[in-house]
């Protein structure tokens, strides 16, 4: 196959393939932990915001 | 499908599929590329068939994520399932990735072959479009700021973008075309030699498991930004609540 004179053809179809499917997944895995820390960050917000609620009305 | 409504059911399902579903795409396409290369020289083309197995697949897949989200399109608008959106905003990066490998290794199957890099011919062409309304859907999920809004604009322009599909498989027929006629699903069976559909039809089923599976992650994505936008806002709802008690103790 290397001596193919259209070898160059095939290594570049194979390389943006390779690329763009590794870009695919590169992008939903990423975007998943990126969302898991930013879901975390935002529960966090939400529980001090209630445990606020709660400590205030305990020390009125 | 009802209990597939429910977000947390289908995100705990997803967790329990994925697993399978990667060492599935993972064996799959470990076979379907030794296949390939072990395949032999096409009589005509010689080794430069070696791009038929990226470059068919990619096409199917192109055409076939965009089925799917017309069926999502479908589920927004008539039967308003809570998934069907997210479905459909999901697939559609991944359809433009398929169908930009479709183009990129048509192209570079073409220069050798036809002595061209592109033509304007009606496959090539229909596929661009394709392409393009790939690109605009991703666009128009931006551009509108209501999730619902955005939802419906897109499903909308998903179901007319759909006319593009019959039009890519049968522009090979309508018109002249420098673009080959269907090899494989013909009424009279597929025209091409077993030892090279075989590694097609393997890589075929690889790119249609790495489309489920980084479907359902994506998917399972979306649902996870509508959850911080939910937290998100209660958390504000919380803080706005609060902030009346705080202003009147201290005062």
């Amino acid at each position: 196959m290397m001596g193919d004179p259209h070898i160059g053809f095939i290594v570049a179809a194979y390389a943006v393939a390779v690329a763009t499917i590794g870009a695919m997944i590169g992008w939903v895995v990423l975007d998943f932990r990126n969302l898991s820390a930013e879901l975390a960050r935002a529960t966090r917000a939400l529980d001090g915001a209630r445990g606020g609620a709660k400590g205030n009305l305990r020390l009125d | 499908m009802v209990n597939l409504a429910n977000p947390t059911t289908f995100v705990e399902l997803t967790r329990r599929v994925l697993p399978w579903l990667v060492a599935a795409t993972a064996v799959l396409f470990v076979s379907g590329l030794w296949l390939s290369f072990a395949a032999p020289p096409d009589y005509q083309q010689g080794e430069t068939v070696k791009i038929m197995y990226l470059h068919v697949p990619a096409a199917w897949m192109a055409t076939f994520v965009y089925a799917v989200m017309t069926a999502a399109a479908l589920g927004t608008l008539v039967w308003r399932h809570p998934l069907a959106d997210a479905a459909q905003k999901a697939a559609a990066p991944l359809g433009a990735g398929f169908t930009f490998i479709c183009l990129v290794t048509g192209s570079l199957w073409g220069k050798p072959m036809w002595g061209t890099y592109w033509v304007w011919d009606a496959r090539l062409t229909s596929v661009l479009v394709l392409f393009i309304l790939y690109l605009g859907l991703i666009a128009l999920w931006r551009a509108i700021d209501d999730p619902g809004r955005a939802a419906k604009a897109a499903a909308i322009l998903t179901l007319v973008g759909a006319v593009d599909l019959p039009i890519i498989k049968f522009s090979v027929d309508w018109w002249n075309t420098l673009h080959q006629p269907a090899s494989v699903f013909r009424l009279d069976g597929p025209t091409i030699a077993p030892e090279l559909l075989m590694p097609l039809l393997v890589m075929s089923l690889a790119f249609t498991c790495l489309f489920l599976t980084l479907h359902l992650m994506a998917i399972r994505n979306e649902i996870l930004r509508r959850r911080i936008a939910r937290v998100t806002m209660l958390a504000a709802v919380e803080g706005d609540r609060l902030a009346p008690e705080f202003a009147t103790r201290g005062a």
